[in-house]
């Protein structure tokens, strides 16, 4: 359980400064046979609670992040370090832990090349945590959509239903031949990407809420006028279905994708990059204006950590090898306390990459997440689903008839 | 062929247990009967069954749902999570029970599979199995971009190439890959990870290995094929038989032919592990134990499903027809049966079947749902007795080496094994034929199997780190 700083009650956050209300506009991709004109019309409610999202890869975002762990370089790869920085994560009061993933060996850095796949790493951690979101990275191009979606509907079994899908199209040569395939065309990217997510939420509604009846007068286990084909024909593959998995608990798991990556109306969260803080505001506005229900802005942070300040460690990372990475602060609790809180003026919350986590985590713990709800901007827990969690509400079924 | 020597068992009997998650086996109609989708079900039969010192902890895979006369089918138990990520789950709430995951050939990638089957191996601390199945059929390739079919003969050519493909994939990190300090150079030595070519009639790829081995080497191969192409294929590649043959004289035989096969494939007669399926319906007497066996198979086959399971071999309705009355006298309308998809039985002649099948069931005096109970049996009756009894039983087994294990399939979840491990291990333990604690610290170990034959480089042979060193390790 998590437990708010002794004499401080949630307050709430004054929404009408940190998020107003937006009435979202979907056009309806799928074929006029399916009803999404349900989606379509409902306006997403307010967010209760600025979101603060944690990425959990390796040992943290920083290629010579393994050089400061707190483990010998062999220890990574194990139950053991998902469950330290799982739980941590959630203690800390993250509302959720993104896994990256990588399809290929990165053998170019000098860096960790090894990566556990990312839905199991997630569904590892789903028994261990309570509240925290469990989303990994999955990519598109090269993957099963069956599987994708099967998987990830299954993570949100295991997670009670806080799981999501970090899309991902990586157009990567080495991934493609090694399932004997050959990249796409870099203009077929994104509608490839856009025809996976379709599918996999088509598979996800194939089954309606309610489909396992358990009818024991007349022997009957499913109702299967319940059931749906999702009969999705793409451009490079199609899938019949149903799902062999009843509709996620959430109904459609939250999905996040990089900003533009998917039509607005697949995504439920989009993830705005810039290459320095000061972009942050702006790329953030274009994804809510693009129609994506809620915002998170991408930043990398470096926390003065055992009396050395941010700078001189990021020095000391740089001089093994340099962190490319994206809009980065490096600085004092403090100073990103202050930062965030002008951010989630113009997002929904941020996703956290910290350099090294088992420096930048306890400070980011014992610092930063604490301040931001003392600051009334971050709740505790402020939803039992990851869904709820972002104020998304659980979407109707394309396929009931209402 | 000499079958005089003592068979391969090691005197002892172990226990796997299988969720099914879709079948007509599994008694869904009783408020003891729990969810097959919520995790806790998961958790409950996985920590009951380590508790009971089980081996392994088998999950199926079906990847399209059943259809019955062109619908989709709606009398049995169905919908079940994905096998690996559920067992990535249940491998962060238990510690000692192999995690089986049962994966088709036909419609996945090696490059893929194999990642997730290394990556549940090292979540797990070397508890990772596949139980290796294929596919031939173009129906459940609708649902995968590879789309269409194999034919039949060509399964296992395509499987024995994934299974080939993979091993190499688990082989292609050398040991000391990784770094061992903070200080070294790279986090991943130089050239320490061997990129896997492959260009055949099945697969044209190349893949470099994203992971290490975990302690167990490899995760253990499991396998189901009982043609004789199917147990080829078992005593080439597989480190355990997930058998039919359960009754003890057909077990016997099973084993002889099993270790004839093995010896003639090259391996030590004891390298090929056999756990038959099996249910056990246990009681405090023989007369409970019967009773509640009755009260089953009345569960398991109701009236429409009896009458359903006719259906998809006459391929129409039959609901005219009186489940307790005898078996149509009217004939098929197909040519040849056309079971519910996902079903292991087709292309025998309808007609025919049909006509022996009247002939039997009046032999015995069955009705159509007696019938159909008794031919839906995958095992014969099951192992049904008294707590002692039956520990007898399995006693008999262990001593005539008949099987290194059962996998036990609970007519009940999330409940079907407490009975087994309260009543049964105990006994089993009095006789000396079950473990009382783990031997091992992976699921290797606690099998009793011999590590993988491996082929990589070495980065400690002393040659440079280039060379290929063939490493084998006969225990």
């Amino acid at each position: 359980m998590l437990r708010q700083p002794s004499g401080i009650l949630w307050r709430g956050a004054p929404e009408t400064d940190l998020a107003a209300p937006r009435q979202v506009n979907v056009v309806p991709a799928a074929p006029a046979a399916l009803k999404k004109e349900t989606m379509a019309s409902t306006p997403v409610p307010e967010l209760r609670s600025k979101i603060v999202a944690l990425e959990l890869d390796g040992d943290g975002a920083h290629p010579a992040a393994w050089r400061r762990a707190s483990h010998l370089p062999g220890a990574l790869l194990g139950g053991g370090r998902i469950r330290e920085t799982a739980q941590a994560a959630e203690i800390a009061g993250f509302h959720l832990a993104t896994f990256r993933d990588s399809r290929v060996l990165d053998a170019g850095s000098t860096g960790i090349a090894g990566r556990i796949d990312a839905v199991q790493r997630a569904a590892f951690a789903a028994p261990l945590t309570r509240s925290l979101g469990l989303v990994p990275e999955v990519g598109t191009l090269f993957t099963e959509p069956f599987h994708v979606a099967t998987q990830l509907a299954s993570l949100d079994y295991s997670s009670h239903g806080r799981a999501g899908w970090l899309v991902s199209a990586a157009n990567e040569p080495a991934e493609a031949r090694s399932v004997g395939r050959q990249a796409l065309a870099e203009a077929d990217v994104l509608a490839e990407a856009a025809d996976v997510v379709e599918a996999g939420r088509r598979l996800w509604d194939s089954w309606e809420d309610g489909a396992v009846i358990r009818d024991a007068a007349t022997g009957r286990y499913l109702d299967r006028d319940k059931l749906h084909y999702a009969d999705f024909e793409g451009e490079r593959f199609s899938v019949k279905g149903p799902s062999i998995i009843p509709r996620p608990l959430q109904g459609q798991l939250v999905v996040f994708a990089p900003a533009g990556l998917i039509p607005a109306v697949e995504a439920d969260v989009a993830l705005a990059a810039a290459g320095t803080v000061d972009g942050l505001a702006a790329a953030a506005a274009a994804a809510a204006a693009a129609g994506t229900p809620r915002t998170l802005v991408e930043l990398d942070v470096v926390l003065d950590s055992r009396g050395q300040p941010a700078a001189e460690r990021l020095a000391e990372l740089d001089a093994f090898e340099r962190w490319q990475g994206g809009a980065r602060y490096a600085g004092s609790a403090a100073g990103l306390v202050e930062l965030l809180v002008e951010l989630f003026r113009a997002a929904d919350g941020v996703r956290l990459h910290p350099a090294v986590l088992d420096i930048d985590l306890p400070e980011l713990a014992a610092q930063v997440l604490p301040e931001l709800r003392r600051a009334g901007v971050a709740a505790p827990r402020p939803g039992t689903t990851l869904r709820e969690t972002f104020g998304l509400p659980r979407p109707a079924n394309r396929y009931a008839v209402a | 062929m000499s079958t005089h020597h003592r068979p391969a068992g090691n005197g002892q009997i172990q226990f796997g247990v299988f969720f099914q998650g879709v079948n007509h086996t599994t008694v869904w109609k009783t408020p003891e009967s729990g969810s097959q989708t919520d995790f806790e079900s998961f958790r409950r039969v996985a920590q009951t069954a380590e508790r009971g010192l089980f081996s392994a902890f088998f999950l199926g895979e079906g990847l399209r749902l059943r259809e019955h006369l062109g619908r989709i089918h709606d009398l049995d138990v169905a919908g079940r999570p994905d096998a690996q990520t559920a067992l990535a789950a249940l491998a962060a709430v238990t510690t000692n029970i192999g995690l089986v995951a049962t994966q088709n050939t036909t419609y996945n990638d090696p490059a893929d599979l194999a990642h997730r089957l290394a990556s549940l191996d090292l979540l797990s601390g070397g508890r990772a199995a596949w139980n290796i199945v294929t596919t031939d059929n173009a129906w459940t390739g609708a649902n995968f971009r590879r789309g269409g079919f194999l034919k039949h003969e060509d399964r296992y050519i395509r499987a024995e190439a994934f299974v080939q493909t993979a091993k190499a994939i688990w082989d292609s990190w050398a040991d000391g890959a990784i770094a061992g300090s903070r200080d070294a150079g790279r986090w991943l030595a130089d050239g320490s990870a061997a990129p896997v070519r492959r260009k055949d009639a099945s697969f044209d790829v190349e893949i470099t290995g994203r992971l290490p081995r975990s302690s167990q080497q490899h995760p253990v191969l499991f396998q189901a094929g009982d043609s004789a192409d199917g147990r080829d294929f078992a005593v080439r590649n597989a480190d355990v038989i997930f058998s039919r043959h359960a009754e003890l004289e057909d077990a016997k035989k099973f084993r002889e032919d099993i270790v004839a096969r093995t010896l003639k494939a090259g391996r030590p007669a004891d390298d090929v592990k056999i756990f038959p399926g099996q249910e056990f319906i246990l009681g405090a007497t023989e007369a409970e134990a019967e009773e509640k066996h009755q009260w089953v198979r009345e569960q398991q086959v109701g009236p429409e499903t009896a009458i359903a399971y006719l259906e998809q071999f006459w391929g129409r309705t039959l609901n005219e027809y009186d489940p307790d009355g005898p078996l149509p006298e009217t004939d098929p309308i197909v040519d040849v049966t056309n079971p519910t998809r996902g079903n292991a039985f087709h292309g025998a002649s309808a007609k025919e079947l049909a006509a022996q099948w009247r002939a039997e069931a009046k032999d015995k005096g069955q009705s159509i749902r007696q019938f159909v109970a008794a031919r839906s049996r995958l095992n014969g009756r099951g192992l049904v007795g008294s707590y002692d009894g039956i520990a007898d039983k399995l006693a008999e087994y262990a001593h005539a080496g008949a099987v290194d294990g059962f996998n036990i399939t609970p007519w009940i979840v999330p409940g079907g094994l407490d009975e087994i491990v309260n009543e049964l291990v105990p006994r089993l333990q009095d006789r000396g034929v079950y473990r009382t604690e783990y031997e091992g610290t992976n699921l290797r170990e606690n099998l009793g199997l011999r590590a993988p034959l491996t082929r990589r480089a070495s980065l400690n042979s002393g040659r440079n780190g280039a060379g290929l060193t063939e490493s084998q390790n006969v225990a």
